[in-house]
């Protein structure tokens, strides 16, 4: 991790974050996803009004980042070789709740292979491992937020839940911002596909337009002709408030 | 009608899952070769200011048992109290000295594992110091949404008593929840989802 490398010239910002629309995003609880029942929180959070430990977050350079980081295709594939499935490029930019874009956001993805099965001890699908697929990567946003990467459409997998639940095809995203408390995990699902509704995890989201927020929309004008087509996902994180009226002690 | 404040909504949380170390530490689950190392494992070198402790724990569920899938991040300021952030404008933190850290519960035993330093105290928001503590944030399968909690050091028992957030903790009984007892330089932090000991989380 590079050290206090600032990614933009602007002045960075230091007012405390919006709080967390808590009906917007999924409860702990959710007992048709069973794992919930027993890893969820049962006692009222303690509203925590920023402090500085909440603002702050570390910055990742670019510099961390090797030329295939942000290419599924490539990335763990013998040389000359790449991972087999439909090749497909995701883009999109970090905004936050101000419609602002974030820049130097860190960006982690992983996701199952065309067949939905993913590279992990733990996994027992029968669809075979891509001896070329890893399942990993990872970009950094630019000075307006955006950022792409290159990988292949992951299948839908069943998973134990109940007798005959599948995910949708997805990828997890990992988001840094620029404040600890603008942490994020979410999924990335895909235009029109009919497993989305179905499934018990997304479902845990209480409002339709949240999943839709989630679903990348098919961009035909950005794909590759002969080589990859193109899906477009924005992320939001919290947005911040300004700093300009803030409290200050009598004589500052 | 009025205009409108063209604000956005985050986007929607979704649990981590249980594959959650091949994005985050691929070298830890057997995904060689991607990136050199995994990030966050080392918060700390040579020159790094302060005194060296280990934070250590398992995450526990409704049922006893420790999460083996969670991942967890922190995240502190340096010895002197700042942190290594562009927002951090009080001065400059220690270079040497990350301040983040990212570790996966051992796949057996549940446990997780930073070697960090002792932070220095920090500014609430109206002057006074809080006392000395890390901000946790844990994912995993089950978990919809990052939870968020702190840990305070059981050697700071002056510091902890005029912590302006542990005093906002309404049922006394809930802050030894937060406070993680002294062992040479271990600190055991067990952070329980659910039951008697429930951990205190925080809507940061």
């Amino acid at each position: 991790m590079s050290v206090d490398k600032p990614t933009s010239n602007r002045a960075p910002e230091t007012g405390s974050f919006f709080a967390r629309d808590r009906e917007w995003h999924p409860p702990v609880y959710a007992p048709f996803y069973k794992t919930t029942v027993l890893r969820s929180p049962q006692k009222a959070m303690i509203s925590l009004d920023n402090t500085i430990s909440e603002i702050t977050g570390p910055v990742f350079g670019h510099n961390i980042l090797g030329k295939l980081d942000d290419d599924l295709i490539h990335n763990f594939a013998k040389p000359g070789e790449s991972a087999i499935g439909p090749r497909i490029i995701v883009y999109g930019r970090v905004l936050d709740e101000r419609g602002k874009g974030v820049p130097g956001a860190l960006i982690e993805v992983w996701q199952a292979n065309a067949g939905g099965r993913y590279r992990h001890k733990k996994e027992g699908y029968l669809a075979p491992l891509d001896p070329n697929f890893g399942g990993c990567g990872r970009t950094i946003s630019g000075e307006d937020g955006s950022y792409a990467f290159r990988t292949i459409q992951p299948g839908p997998y069943p998973w134990p839940n109940g007798p005959n639940d599948w995910r949708p095809a997805h990828i997890h995203f990992s988001i840094f911002g620029h404040g600890f408390a603008q942490r994020l995990i979410t999924q990335m699902y895909f235009e029109g596909d009919p497993m989305i509704w179905k499934c018990p995890i997304v479902r845990t989201i209480p409002d339709r337009r949240a999943i839709e927020g989630l679903t990348a929309a098919l961009d035909m004008e950005a794909t590759i002709p002969m080589d990859a087509r193109a899906y477009k996902f924005d992320i939001v994180l919290r947005g911040r408030r300004s700093t300009m009226f803030e409290n200050r002690k009598e004589g500052n | 009608m009025t205009q409108s404040l063209d604000r956005l909504k985050e986007s929607a949380s979704q649990t981590a899952g249980p594959y959650v170390h091949i994005g985050l530490t691929p070298n830890f689950c057997d995904i060689p070769g991607v990136y050199p190392h995994d990030l966050g494992t080392a918060m700390v070198n040579d020159k790094t200011k302060g005194g060296r402790i280990t934070v250590t724990g398992r995450v526990i569920d409704g049922a006893g048992g420790p999460l083996r899938d969670c991942l967890i991040e922190i995240w502190q300021a340096d010895a002197a109290g700042l942190h290594n952030s562009p927002s951090e404008t009080r001065g400059s933190a220690d270079p040497n000295f990350t301040g983040w850290g990212r570790c996966p519960a051992d796949g057996d035993s549940g446990v997780f594992r930073f070697d960090t330093i002792k932070p220095g105290r920090v500014p609430f928001r109206d002057g006074r110091l809080m006392a000395p503590h890390i901000t946790f944030w844990i994912v995993a399968r089950g978990i919809n949404i990052g939870l968020n909690t702190r840990m305070y050091f059981g050697d700071e028992e002056t510091a902890n008593a005029e912590d302006p957030v542990l005093q906002r903790i309404e049922h006394r009984g809930r802050v030894s929840t937060l406070i993680a007892p002294r062992d040479g330089n271990t600190y055991t932090f067990d952070i329980h989802l659910q039951g008697d000991k429930e951990t205190v989380f925080f809507d940061i």
